[in-house]
């Protein structure tokens, strides 16, 4: 359709001219505004492209020009319901006369509860000027049920939807609705794989394929999917996300095999990356429920990496496995405390100084409460700075790091 | 009160050491990461070269762009017109940060056209017409308890808003955001936000939603979307804030979260990432950030003593400098990161985070530490004047006391289902 073609090109142009802006995940609740000199290009090209509108006639030239609603034969039985902003509006939008014109319409839909198929047309068109507009969605399907509206051809339209606006609310739940309806999950894994080798990242992707996943139990090639995306990008955060997903859905890490299959995989990726952020909180992820200095060896593995592969992330597993040790190891613990007590320091005032207060308060902590002295003797004036350099002063007891 | 004429820390000679390592594998991430890096250094470096002056918050010029917003918007806003509530109390909420008063004239339209937004069968929509959302419903009130007012309160029409609270209330605790629409945990931060403040919580109401809350949180420490998703700074923020207003965020694993959310912040650049191994955004300045505060309290409750007395859990400075350096546009208005555009929302959560890195909290401690110039300072969006010293709300501490002060006056109402009619039609207000 003409008016469809139009769009794109001037959205086209738009993002010939704009830099490239990449949608926030809230994407419905953030703007998009142009600089000035963008905005009144677009501008210059609505008005162009739609000219000054005086009376319908057939255009022999252009038979196929956008034509407004109100200028339409088959809708002159419905009056335009204009929005009602009031007297003395605020954060008015200028909005396009075609946004005004389908709207309008739109709302007269609304009001009279009409359920047919010139409504389900429109819908579309409302969609496309706003694809966040949620009670076009909901309307949208109510008419598809009323009218038993075909639902593979729905597919294919939030198919393409999707594809042209993969970071909005809206598409991603009205397609889980079709996929219900139709009860078919078919389509879903490989669709899914294709908006996310445009974006791998896509939180409504991810969100979408878990819920296919677990509804229609199409756990068999997950992992397998999961580990080409590691392979892609071993610092791809979603896909360990959905690396914990799929294991903990099937088989779980109970199962000391798996456990160590996936400790093993872990240390691999380390080796390869030791900067990587997201195995490190995954190694962590999948021990700490069992507690990280109850697995055997893995502290002189870590300690042996230390030399060659250091990074604040290992640093930081040290801590961990030594606060697991402190918590879930009798007898003294001295050593460990101050091992533990020693990288917090290390952490806070070199290697990862824009956690300094955190790093402060977990050497603190970890000294409140496994310092073998009477922790009554520790200082407690209010005024007493306990903030960054105050690892091991401003108290008097002797567990010094 | 810290002022910082010293030094600013992205020019001091250990900040390049702290540039993402890439271990010689390059992958999307990385790359990503490193173009960044480079804009954010070619940034500072201009502003070495050209400023002597500290860092200024560009007052008068986002000062004209909120103004004029709060009237008219271009075109470019079509794809918020489901959302013109928001727009409203991004941009009061702004403008109260600032301390830029709101003239009665435009407070009393910015009620009537509220007024217009709210459902016949309850909550607030998204613009006159649409069907009431729990988004659009939290902004409204919330700019509706900025605005203050005796006839901004009356808006709200407390019954009709508790039947739509209970109309979207899942069997599992959890909410969906519309009659017919999506769950996640954005939608019990809004619940809870207006239920407490407009006082219409009832014992049922929030029935099983800390346990739902709590299972979003995951094996990073932060929470998701929904149970099984990655952690993300703006699921994260509104699970524990809701958890803070219903009393029960010592169900959630506090030290794990605590982890999480101090991980977030960028060694390079300052602020914040809303996922591990993802680009800082000037939005999870607050989304992020705001959660130390809460986690402060929350730790503090639980009768943990080794907290500061000054500070938050991160580094406030580095965050000021990159909102101040790196996020605001010379025309006015905030935004992600250089080279993006500004907008609205980023204007608002750029500085409620400036403002939570300004100010730190607890009881009857205030301690401030502003980079730049004194009047940068930002108004608290947290209040150290009374018990609860926490920004859950995103609104300034004052009219968040002025409101539950209001409503608390009114008894809590008893739900029942009423059919409204008006020019639009209630259909599609139900499933």
């Amino acid at each position: 359709m003409s008016a469809t073609t139009q769009r794109s090109d001037v959205a086209n142009k738009a993002a010939l001219v704009q830099p490239a802006t990449e949608r926030p995940a809230y994407d419905r609740m953030s703007g998009i505004e142009e600089t000035s000199h963008v905005s009144s290009e677009l501008q210059d090209e609505r008005r162009s492209e739609e000219g000054v509108e005086e009376e319908p006639e057939i255009d022999y030239e252009n038979p196929f020009r956008y034509m407004f609603y109100r200028d339409r034969k088959e809708w002159a039985d419905l009056e335009p319901v204009p929005q009602d902003d009031g007297p003395n509006p605020v954060v008015k939008i200028a909005y396009s006369d075609k946004f005004t014109d389908v709207y309008d319409y739109f709302r007269a839909l609304l009001k009279n509860d009409e359920k047919s198929d010139r409504a389900f047309t429109l819908t579309a068109e409302a969609i496309e000027l706003n694809a966040a507009n949620y009670t076009v969605w909901h309307y949208r399907r109510v008419l598809l049920q009323a009218l038993e509206k075909d639902l593979r051809e729905e597919m294919r339209y939030i198919t393409a939807i999707i594809e042209d606006q993969p970071k909005n609310y809206q598409v991603w739940h009205h397609r889980r609705m079709v996929v219900e309806w139709l009860n078919d999950p078919s389509e879903e894994l490989e669709f899914i794989a294709e908006i996310l080798s445009q974006d791998a990242k896509n939180y409504h992707a991810w969100q979408h394929r878990q819920w296919v996943l677990k509804e229609y139990k199409l756990w068999d090639s997950e992992l397998e999917y999961v580990e080409q995306l590691l392979e892609e990008d071993v610092r791809n955060n979603s896909a360990w996300n959905q690396r914990h997903y799929v294991i903990s859905h099937t088989t779980g890490y109970s199962d000391p095999s798996i456990l160590n299959r996936e400790v093993q995989y872990s240390l691999k990726q380390i080796k390869k990356a030791p900067h990587n952020e997201s195995v490190w909180n995954y190694l962590k992820g999948i021990l700490q429920d069992r507690g990280l200095s109850s697995h055997p060896g893995l502290l002189e593995q870590i300690l042996e990496l230390k030399e060659t592969h250091c990074s604040p992330y290992l640093l930081g597993f040290l801590v961990d496995i030594y606060e697991d040790s402190l918590e879930n190891t009798s007898g003294d613990q001295v050593e460990v405390l101050s091992k533990a007590l020693e990288l917090c320091e290390l952490l806070a005032q070199e290697k990862d100084t824009i956690r300094r207060e955190y790093w402060s308060y977990v050497g603190r902590s970890l000294q409140m409460k496994y310092c073998s002295d009477d922790p009554s003797t520790t200082s407690s004036a209010p005024e007493t700075d306990r903030g960054s350099a105050s690892v091991s002063v401003h108290q008097e007891t002797t567990c010094n790091s | 009160m810290e002022s910082v004429s010293s030094p600013l820390r992205c020019f001091g000679e250990c900040h390049t050491a702290e540039k993402y390592t890439d271990d010689g594998v390059e992958t999307v991430t990385s790359v990503e990461q490193r173009k960044v890096e480079r804009s954010i250094q070619e940034v500072v470096s201009v502003y070495k070269q050209i400023h002597s002056l500290p860092p200024t918050l560009l007052r008068d010029q986002h000062y004209q762009y909120l103004k004029k917003g709060l009237r008219h918007l271009s075109d470019a806003y079509e794809c918020l017109d489901a959302s013109r509530p928001w727009l409203c109390y991004w941009i009061l909420h702004s403008l109260e940060l600032l301390e830029e008063p709101v003239p009665t004239a435009i407070a009393s339209d910015v009620c009537k056209f509220l007024a217009r937004c709210q459902s016949p069968t309850g909550g607030f929509a998204g613009g006159p017409c649409q069907a009431a959302h729990l988004a659009p419903t939290y902004a409204a009130v919330n700019a509706l308890c900025i605005i203050g007012t005796q006839e901004a309160y009356n808006i709200i029409d407390r019954e009709k808003l508790l039947s739509f609270l209970f109309s979207v209330k899942q069997p599992d605790g959890s909410f969906v955001m519309h009659i017919g629409g999506e769950v996640d945990v954005r939608s019990t931060y809004c619940a809870a936000s207006v239920a407490s403040l407009t006082n219409i919580m009832t014992p049922t109401l929030f029935q099983d939603t800390p346990t739902w809350i709590v299972s979003c949180q995951n094996w990073e420490g932060g929470l998701g979307g929904v149970p099984g998703l990655e952690a993300h700074g703006g699921y994260t923020f509104c699970g524990m804030a809701a958890m803070v207003i219903l009393g029960k965020e010592h169900m959630l694993d506090l030290k794990s979260l605590l982890r999480w959310v101090a991980s977030r912040q960028m060694r390079y650049e300052g602020g914040f990432q809303g996922r591990c191994n993802k680009l800082v955004d000037g939005c999870y300045s607050f989304w992020q950030a705001g959660l130390l505060p809460l986690l402060h309290r929350a730790l503090f409750k639980g009768g943990d003593s080794t907290l500061s007395l000054q500070k938050w859990m991160f580094e406030q400075q580095a965050l000021q400098e990159y909102i101040l350096l790196c996020c605001q546009n010379p025309a006015g208005g905030l935004l992600d990161k250089p080279g993006k555009s500004r907008d609205f929302y980023h204007t608002c959560y750029c500085l409620s985070g400036l403002s939570v890195a300004q100010h730190f909290g607890n009881m009857d401690l205030h301690h401030e530490l502003i980079v730049g110039r004194e009047e940068n300072r930002l108004v608290i969006v947290f209040s150290s004047l009374q018990a609860p010293s926490h920004p859950v709300y995103n609104i300034c501490p004052e009219k968040v006391a002025q409101a539950i002060q209001h409503f608390h006056q009114l008894p809590v109402p008893v739900p029942a289902q009423k059919e409204g009619s008006s020019a639009c039609n209630t259909t599609t207000d139900h499933s």
